[in-house]
């Protein structure tokens, strides 16, 4: 399971304050802890009150990048942050993300190839978000198809269903779950599966295990990539669990910590 | 149109075990499956140890009492004929006089004895102890302190008994054996054990016990496969390099020790063993072994041209 840590979030009061202030180290701090605890890469958003986003998220590379060398995951609905972060990126770039829409795809994909990025995908358009796996599926393989028009590897391709708030949307996690398995039949090799997990969960009052749960769901449908709180450390453990039963790892008594040694 | 190979990519390498000081031994740092050198190199190709015990064996079948005849009755002298005469680049010691029903000898005659083993030999050493947990847990300390700098590999540890002789051999400076009963999680387990006690994981190595050819060898195959495998995928706590006794197992069974009068038409006696100590070993090459430890000198010779073969791709 491929982990990008969620929580250098502007959205976040701490992170915010940080970003406004130019404050380095709460940001290497929780940079530092997240890879840590298992991060495979770091998503950066400057959230939604920054009034300079280039500027913010070019000073959020910098400042990670002084203290981890881990892919970024450069989180933005703006193709110019992303255009203008990835200049800086040293390590691996993920771009995250483009939605079906053409005008999004025709800046995007040819930015991932230029920087040999990965890309995240999502199953929206301007027509918003679907409400069923039919529609999500359309979207899936419109994005796919562009891709392999452009000459971008697909296997560098994470295709997001978008979870939505069981609260809000409870008819549809099952749907997002079924979805998972049919992006994988959609080309070959098959694009990857991401999910920006703590969204199952917003506004509820049991997030941790609302999220943990789900986790364990969607690993289970064949989920390659996860958007989360790695700090969260009851997740964790349901995540290395769900990879043992699926005979990812191997297992011994001490499989918790096994994990957390690599 | 040629035909192009499949070619495997790993993320994982398999740590690197430094044994012994002057004439040091490296093992290990395999980045791919056993001799596929176009998926990634092998800086070390695979040693032989020779089995050394320090009391006569008297079980031992005419084939291998033959092979070293006199030298047999005198460890000191056994070692140097292997290092002199059969070239051996590492030996390994059984301390089997120390065992309370074969011979009871003290903590202070094996640690003499293996101080003078080091001197004659002049070759990095494999030290394992009699079996007997409670003596092995006296007897292997005193000797990590004796040969102290020498950075010998000793063992076996299992995971009802690894405590004291890993404490010992992290004071004295020397690398570990972790034995594990053809199990996988135990041997992953066991190397959490001995990690979480400070051991870097660069100073142990699996024994993952094996059988003979005929004797469940598959098993011990497959579990040595298994474990490289993963190791090669990027676990960590399966990355060490194996040591197979394989001489112990061969020559316990029936085509290694029979007579010719007992089995008409098995072939010669003499020769029986050599192959079946060569084909086993010759196997778990295959299967990814870093330390072959070995009894007759003919089969030792037949695996090391093996190995160069192999090396050679």
């Amino acid at each position: 399971m491929f982990i990008i840590g969620e929580l250098l979030n502007g959205m976040y009061k701490e992170v915010g304050e940080a970003i406004k202030k130019k404050d380095k180290s709460v940001i290497q701090r929780i940079a530092k802890e997240q890879v840590a605890r298992g991060a495979g890469a770091l998503d950066l958003n400057c959230g939604p009150v920054s009034k300079d986003p280039v500027q913010d998220m070019q000073w959020l590379i910098q400042a990670v990048q002084e203290a981890v060398d881990i892919p970024l995951s450069l989180d933005s609905t703006k193709a110019n942050v992303i255009a203008e972060g990835l200049k800086l990126v040293k390590n691996k770039a993920i771009i995250n993300s483009t939605s079906a829409d053409a005008e999004k795809l025709e800046i995007l994909v040819p930015l991932a190839i230029q920087y040999n990025a990965s890309l995240i995908g999502l199953t929206l358009d301007k027509k918003g978000v679907p409400q069923d796996k039919d529609r999500r599926l359309e979207l899936a393989a419109r994005i796919v198809a562009d891709c392999q028009e452009k000459g971008f590897p697909v296997e560098n391709l994470y295709i997001d269903p978008i979870v939505l708030p069981v609260n809000v949307a409870q008819n549809q996690a099952r749907d997002v779950l079924e979805v998972l398995r049919e992006f994988k039949i959609i080309s070959d090799p098959p694009p990857k599966t991401v999910v920006g997990l703590s969204n199952v969960s917003q506004g509820t009052c049991n997030r941790s295990i609302i999220n943990r749960t789900f986790l364990a769901m969607a690993i289970g449908a064949g989920l390659d990539a996860a958007i989360l709180d790695p700090l969260d450390k009851e997740l964790m453990n349901v995540l290395i669990t769900s990879e043992l039963i699926l005979n990812k790892q191997i297992y011994c008594d001490s499989y918790l910590d096994a994990y957390r040694k690599k | 149109m040629a035909i192009e190979l499949a070619k495997e990519k790993w993320s994982g390498v398999i740590n690197q075990v430094k044994i012994g000081a002057a004439k040091a031994i490296s093992v290990g740092q395999e980045q791919a499956l056993p001799f596929l050198h176009e998926e990634g190199g092998a800086p070390h190709k695979p040693v032989v140890a020779y089995e050394v015990w320090d009391t006569v064996p008297a079980d031992w079948p005419e084939a291998l009492i033959s092979a070293y005849g006199n030298v047999l009755k005198d460890p000191v002298a056994w070692v140097k004929k292997c290092v002199t005469e059969f070239g051996a680049q590492l030996v390994a010691i059984k301390l089997i006089s120390a065992h309370p029903d074969m011979g009871n000898k003290s903590v202070e005659e094996i640690a003499a004895l293996v101080e003078k083993i080091k001197k004659a030999a002049g070759v990095p050493l494999i030290i394992s102890g009699c079996g007997d947990n409670a003596k092995d847990n006296l007897i292997l300390p005193a000797c990590a302190e004796a040969l102290k700098g020498e950075n010998c590999l000793i063992g076996s540890v299992t995971q009802d008994n690894y405590k004291t002789i890993t404490a010992a051999c992290l004071a004295d400076g020397h690398s570990i054996i972790a034995e594990s009963p053809i199990d996988i999680n135990i041997a992953k387990q066991l190397n959490i054990l001995i990690s979480d006690m400070g051991m870097p994981a660069e100073r142990i190595v699996i024994n993952p016990t094996v059988g003979a050819l005929g004797y469940g060898l598959e098993y011990a195959y497959s579990i040595m496969e298994r474990a490289r495998l993963a190791a090669l995928s990027g676990d960590k706590m399966l990355s060490m390099p194996f040591i197979c006794f394989v001489g112990q197992e061969t020559w316990r069974t029936k085509e290694a020790r029979a007579t010719e009068e007992e089995l008409a038409g098995w072939g010669p006696a003499l020769e029986r063993g050599i192959v079946w100590e060569a084909l086993t070993s010759a196997a778990f090459l295959q299967a990814g072994a870093d330390i072959l430890v070995m009894r007759h000198p003919k089969a030792i010779d037949i695996v090391k041209k093996n190995i160069e073969e192999l090396m050679r791709g």
